[in-house]
């Protein structure tokens, strides 16, 4: 079992969510959390894990040997993204700009390009309370393109765990990439104009990548009028509420997970998992 | 000698375009001929790279000088690679920036003056 914890809006709750679950269920099960908000990722400050291994996570981009090249100009006519620039007697590259897909050395037509590795960031491992697997990923400052960092966290997946992942915000390449292939995707937003506009963008997305998908109402003022309304429109359940509580922000403010605030919401969250997995089995 | 002039139109009394990778056109003028061709530069509609695509075409054409309002890193590197010479010429007409530029009295430009993508900005 696969769960994505996503939103459109940053800031909604989705590490808060992901590391209740993940405690929650460590009770019980074999848990896995895969913070693949690579950009920004914070599941670690409340998980704490014991870091074990640090990797470095590389993607291909073009090297030019310049006595092999003619300068013809055909990889810089195919590159979408106009990562190479062709002078009379030099060629550019600017690796940021990038995208690995390898058309430049495959078309390449005196073999003058090859592919080298370019760091983008770090893979680190480890385990938080003996229970949980931890994998997160960590984008260098300045890098731009953070799908293949997301996609090796990914690939650290345990068969037979239960497995959450901590995506990142938005509903662009990462978020689909952090996403895409989980059982279920858990929409989490807040009862304000802007969690209810971003909750639409991104059940939009789940839905166009054929994922079932719930919602988790986080800071909940006990009505959230206009996200029932959505619920009901869209056909998407209300699997849980968070109350907005001064506690929790309290807790959260120095670092310690909800649960360690309200461990009497253990349940809810139980209870939230088997609703997931429910509806992604139906 | 050919000179890219950026341009909204292809209108030569309009203001010069102060974005090289995302003006409309180009005004590219053969000095020797005074020939005046406007060609649309394929960065203005680019995904991402627009100042490098935009400069990748102005040294296939043979351009030799750029007169612009601001450049950013990447197209920078591109061009004074290429050994094509900058100048700007914030607020002038095409026409006149031209003429300013065949007597000498534009300012010539070392390197970008412009962040990345600063040109998507005002779209």
């Amino acid at each position: 079992m696969l769960i994505a914890v996503a939103s459109g809006k940053g800031g909604t709750g989705k590490t808060t969510v992901a590391v209740s679950l993940a405690l929650a269920l460590a009770g019980s099960e074999k848990v896995q959390y895969l913070d693949c908000d690579v950009e920004e990722p914070n599941g670690h400050l409340f998980l704490k894990p014991r870091l074990e291994t640090k990797e470095p996570v590389t993607v291909p981009v073009p090297k030019v040997d310049q006595s092999r090249c003619t300068f013809c100009g055909r990889c810089a006519e195919i590159c979408a993204y106009h990562a190479l620039a062709v002078l009379a007697g030099s060629v550019l590259t600017f690796p940021e700009l990038c995208h690995s897909c390898g058309g430049c050395w495959y078309f390449c037509p005196e073999k003058a390009l090859t592919p080298a590795a370019r760091e983008i960031g770090w893979r680190e491992e480890g385990w938080a309370t003996e229970r949980i697997a931890f994998t997160h990923g960590r984008l260098n400052v300045g890098v731009a393109i953070s799908p293949p960092l997301i996609q090796a966290v990914k690939e650290r997946r345990l068969s037979g765990a239960a497995a959450i992942i901590d995506a990142p915000p938005g509903t662009s390449c990462p978020a689909i990439k952090a996403v895409e292939g989980s059982d279920f995707c858990l929409l989490v937003t807040e009862p304000t104009p802007f969690g209810l506009h971003d909750l639409e963008l991104a059940a939009e997305m789940v839905r166009a990548l054929g994922i079932k998908s719930g919602i988790v109402v986080n800071r909940s003022d006990g009505r959230d009028q206009e996200v029932e309304e959505f619920s009901r429109k869209y056909g998407l359940p209300i699997l849980l509420r968070i109350p907005l509580d001064r506690q929790v922000a309290a807790a959260y403010a120095r670092g310690l997970p909800l649960l360690a605030a309200r461990p009497q919401w253990r349940e809810d969250f139980l209870a939230l998992w088997e609703k997931c997995k429910k509806v992604a089995c139906h | 000698m050919k000179i890219a002039i950026s341009a909204p139109s292809k209108n030569p009394a309009d203001p010069v375009d102060s974005r090289f990778g995302r003006c409309s056109f180009f005004a590219v003028v053969d000095a020797d001929q005074e020939k005046w061709e406007f060609i649309p530069n394929p960065g203005a509609s680019s995904g991402g790279g627009a100042g490098i695509q935009a400069a990748q075409e102005l040294v296939k054409r043979g351009v030799r000088a750029v007169i612009t309002g601001r450049v950013g890193p990447n197209a920078a590197a591109v061009l004074q690679a290429a050994g094509i010479k900058l100048y700007t010429a914030g607020g002038k007409s095409v026409q006149e920036a031209y003429r300013q530029f065949l007597n000498n009295e534009l300012a010539p430009l070392t390197g970008a003056n412009a962040m990345p993508h600063a040109g998507i900005r005002g779209r």
